[in-house]
């Protein structure tokens, strides 16, 4: 590739042809100051904090966007370049909900680490701030126009990267604001509460519903017993907010934390991963044996299930009926694990940690319930859980490491890889190919399904029988994969689905700051516990597993697996986003 | 805290939808020509708007999504999203009528009229709105009511050009 010499604060450099001034000056230890701009997403160029002299230009520069030429000479350290800099945030400030005491992002905030960096307390411009309603009603996503800075990065994520397109910016001039169609609440649009929007502002605008309290106080109700479950995508990520190395493995750590935090017994999501494979791959079987609806979708991404019953309403016989494994958790904790303790139903409170916003929406679905009890009561994100962590004043690094609690507590390789893209995939695999074949599978780490690669396929030699599997991650490869079975053109038997680019490790749920670089780190981290941590890989080996068929639910697909683990799907009500045409 | 309430505008009925068919038709649902459709979309509209079961009926028709129609709608000044009135009184915001104090052209325009800027009197006679300069700079701070426009304002005198209007 073609090379460029250029000078940056007269440090010289050379960099590849085609490398803004942004990414030049990283290379050299220089960070110029962004906002609009994120790593994974297109170059906006809209809020001018990146601006840099370069000699010979009369103008300043965007540093995020201009490319460097040879013999170019940047100064990014002038009183001019300063001037400017500190201009632009003061600007936003002007107009800016000043509330960081109150705010989720305090610590975590762009905005406020800039106006740290150039020392702006106060300014003496006019404030003049827009005031829009807050829209809080929902379970999962809080927006805040009043603390937009109008990057429309989350604009760019809605529609893109999700195609779910329910933000956009609208108005003009001093008006112009980010907004759904005609302001109406998320709730009423098909915003499906991935929650991608809120992981990629760079301010406390779109956050996630704050959950911590309830949790504070269920823990403090001598009444009530309180368990909590951990999401497997939790244990890669969650060492971030503490600044740890990207991707840590801090599983005992975690449960550690969890334990000091109060809760009476700390359960691992793992165990109805594997659960969920048991009944899924068996599902899988039925339907290619009984002719059932192929492809069978998974279903345990509820950002996907959202968005399928809002916009592919007339395919969801094609959705497994199986229950995520947070809420065949819930179901279980609520039935089997109530009456093994002794305890009524009513007086378990179940917390589950997850890297997901759109979990908080699944678990309050009316379905989601065993016999009139909440499956789950309360759904934190990885964020909030750090929050707890911090608040308590538990020092995260130095923790020892401890062990999940049975009879929940084990879970085999094939459920921690559910936090990977293709994860799935390959855990149901592992089990069906035996169940259907009678031998292992001739390798069981499974290449095919893994990597960043929006869509993924595979052929499956299951005795004889080519079986097609595909995976998709990233609403937007989703609308691919279903417009695929729309025109009656999918070849595939078997498709896994995860609203989240990158699967749960890229949660909306997940630490501030997550990057694709970020995700292939914890997606490396995942792969390792498969292989180097756990006794078992197999979900059908888990010795646990076997005992809860054996004591209480006696067969897969038997009665009470129907009665706990399935569920049923309904189209979105009509909202007004998805008028459907005669 | 206020929550986001929801606003519910249901216009569309059989006749307007065939109205608005005939209009994307003479544009050869041409998604490219959106601004022209959406002017004669909105002059079949009583009250001449844009309501939101209609843009989300052209951006179907149009397969287009709903945020781009919704953009547009509100990026251009000659489109409304909400209900107009018989007549529209433009407040200039823009920086010469801002350094002429266009906030106390506004607090009396509020007080004689009883609404705010962005609503409509009850009898639908007249709308307040936000503008852009529209050129009447030299008698800032100024006002446009539908193409009239007016300037350096007293009250006695604002009071009569409004009444001139009922
Ligand atoms: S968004 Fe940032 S600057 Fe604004 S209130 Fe929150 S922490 Fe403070
Ligand atoms: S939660 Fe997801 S679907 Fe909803 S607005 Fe954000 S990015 Fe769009
Ligand atoms: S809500 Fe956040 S991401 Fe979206 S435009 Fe505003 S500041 Fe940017
Ligand atoms: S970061 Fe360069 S213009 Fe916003
Ligand atoms: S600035 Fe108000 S009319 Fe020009």
């Amino acid at each position: 590739m073609k090379e460029i010499k250029l000078s940056i604060n007269n440090q010289k450099i050379v960099v590849p042809a085609g490398t803004t001034i942004l990414e030049a000056a990283k290379e050299v230890g220089v960070h110029i100051p962004t906002l609009c701009y994120h790593p994974d997403q297109a170059i906006k160029a809209n809020c001018r904090v990146c601006v840099v002299e370069v000699k010979g230009s009369r103008k300043l520069s965007a540093a995020c966007s201009t490319p460097v030429w040879e013999g170019m000479e940047v100064i990014t350290t002038s009183k001019k370049v300063l001037d400017s800099q500190k201009g632009v945030v003061e600007l936003l400030i002007a107009s800016h909900n000043q509330d960081c005491l109150n705010c989720q992002r305090n610590g975590t905030c762009e905005l406020q680490n800039l106006a740290e960096r150039f020392n702006i307390g106060k300014t003496n411009l006019d404030i003049d701030i827009l005031t829009l309603p807050i829209d809080d009603g929902n379970p999962s996503i809080v927006r805040d126009p009043s603390k937009c800075i109008k990057c429309n990065r989350c604009v760019e994520t809605c529609s893109k990267t999700q195609g779910v397109d329910v933000l956009t910016h609208a108005h003009r001039s001093d008006q112009y604001i980010i907004s759904t169609p005609y302001n109406l609440p998320l709730g009423s649009t098909l915003c499906t509460f991935c929650g991608q929007c809120s992981a990629v502002c760079p301010v406390g605008a779109i956050v996630e519903k704050d959950n911590t309290e309830q949790v504070f106080e269920a823990i403090e109700n001598q009444k009530k017993h309180v368990i909590c479950q951990v999401a497997p995508a939790i244990r890669t990520a969650l060492g971030d907010a503490f600044g740890l190395d990207d991707g840590a493995i801090v599983t005992g750590q975690m449960v550690n934390a969890l334990k000091q935090l109060g809760f009476d017994k700390v359960f691992d999501t793992n165990f109805t991963a594997d659960l969920t494979i048991i009944e899924e791959g068996n599902e899988l079987i039925d339907r290619i044996t009984n002719g059932g609806t192929l492809p069978m979708i998974t279903s345990c991404s509820p950002g996907w299930i959202n968005y399928v019953e809002g916009k592919y309403d007339h395919l969801l016989d094609h959705l497994s009926t199986c229950k995520s494994p947070q809420q065949m958790f819930g179901a279980l904790s609520k039935s089997y694990y109530a009456e093994k303790m002794g305890i009524d139903p009513k007086d378990i409170c179940t917390v589950s940690i997850m890297p997901c916003t759109a979990k908080k929406f699944e678990a309050q679905r009316d379905e989601m319930n065993t016999n009139g009890v909440r499956d789950v009561d309360v759904v934190l994100t990885t964020r909030e859980l750090a929050k707890m962590i911090k608040m308590t004043g538990i020092d995260f690094e130095v923790l020892q490491e401890k062990e999940f609690d049975s009879p929940f507590g084990i879970g085999t390789g094939a459920a921690v890889i559910f936090g990977a893209t293709g994860g799935v995939m390959e855990a149901a695999l592992r089990t069906v190919y035996e169940v259907v074949v009678g031998e292992p599978m001739p390798s069981i780490d499974f290449e095919p399904a893994r990597g960043l690669q929006g869509i993924k396929e595979a052929d499956v030699d299951l005795n004889g029988t080519v079986v097609k599997v595909a995976v998709a991650h990233g609403l937007s490869n989703a609308k691919i994969v279903m417009d695929m079975i729309d025109k009656g053109e999918c070849p595939y038997a078997f498709i896994e689905i995860m609203a989240c680019p990158g699967g749960c490790v890229g949660g909306g749920g997940q630490p501030i700051n997550t990057t694709m670089a970020t995700k292939s780190k914890r997606i490396e981290s995942t792969y390792k516990i498969d292989k180097e941590k756990l006794q078992y890989r197999k979900s059908h080996e888990n010795p646990a597993i076997n005992k809860l068929y054996e004591e209480y639910l006696e067969k897969p697909l038997g009665h009470k697996s129907h009665e706990l683990l399935h569920t049923h799907y309904h189209p979105r009500d009509k909202k007004i986003g998805n008028i459907k045409l005669k | 805290m206020g929550s986001v309430t929801e606003t519910k505008f249901e216009v569309l009925n059989d006749e307007l939808a065939s109205k608005i068919d005939k209009i994307l038709s003479e544009n050869a649902y041409d998604s490219t020509k959106l601004v022209g459709i959406l002017l004669d979309v909105q002059d079949v509209v009583p009250k001449k708007y844009v309501p939101m079961d209609v843009a989300a009926y052209v951006a179907a028709k149009l397969n287009i999504p709903l945020t781009g129609v919704y953009d547009v709608i509100t990026f251009y000044a000659s489109l409304s999203e909400k209900p107009r009135a018989d007549h529209v009184i433009n407040l200039c915001k823009s920086i010469v009528c801002k350094t002429n104090n266009y906030m106390d052209l506004q607090k009396s325009l509020e007080k004689f009229l009883g609404i705010k800027v962005g609503e409509a009197t009850e009898d639908g006679k007249f709308a307040l709105e936000y503008s852009a300069c529209f050129g009447a700079c030299d008698v800032a701070p100024a006002i446009k009511i539908d193409q009239d426009v007016y300037g350096k304002l007293t009250d006695e005198k604002l009071i009569e050009i409004i009444n001139s209007y009922r």
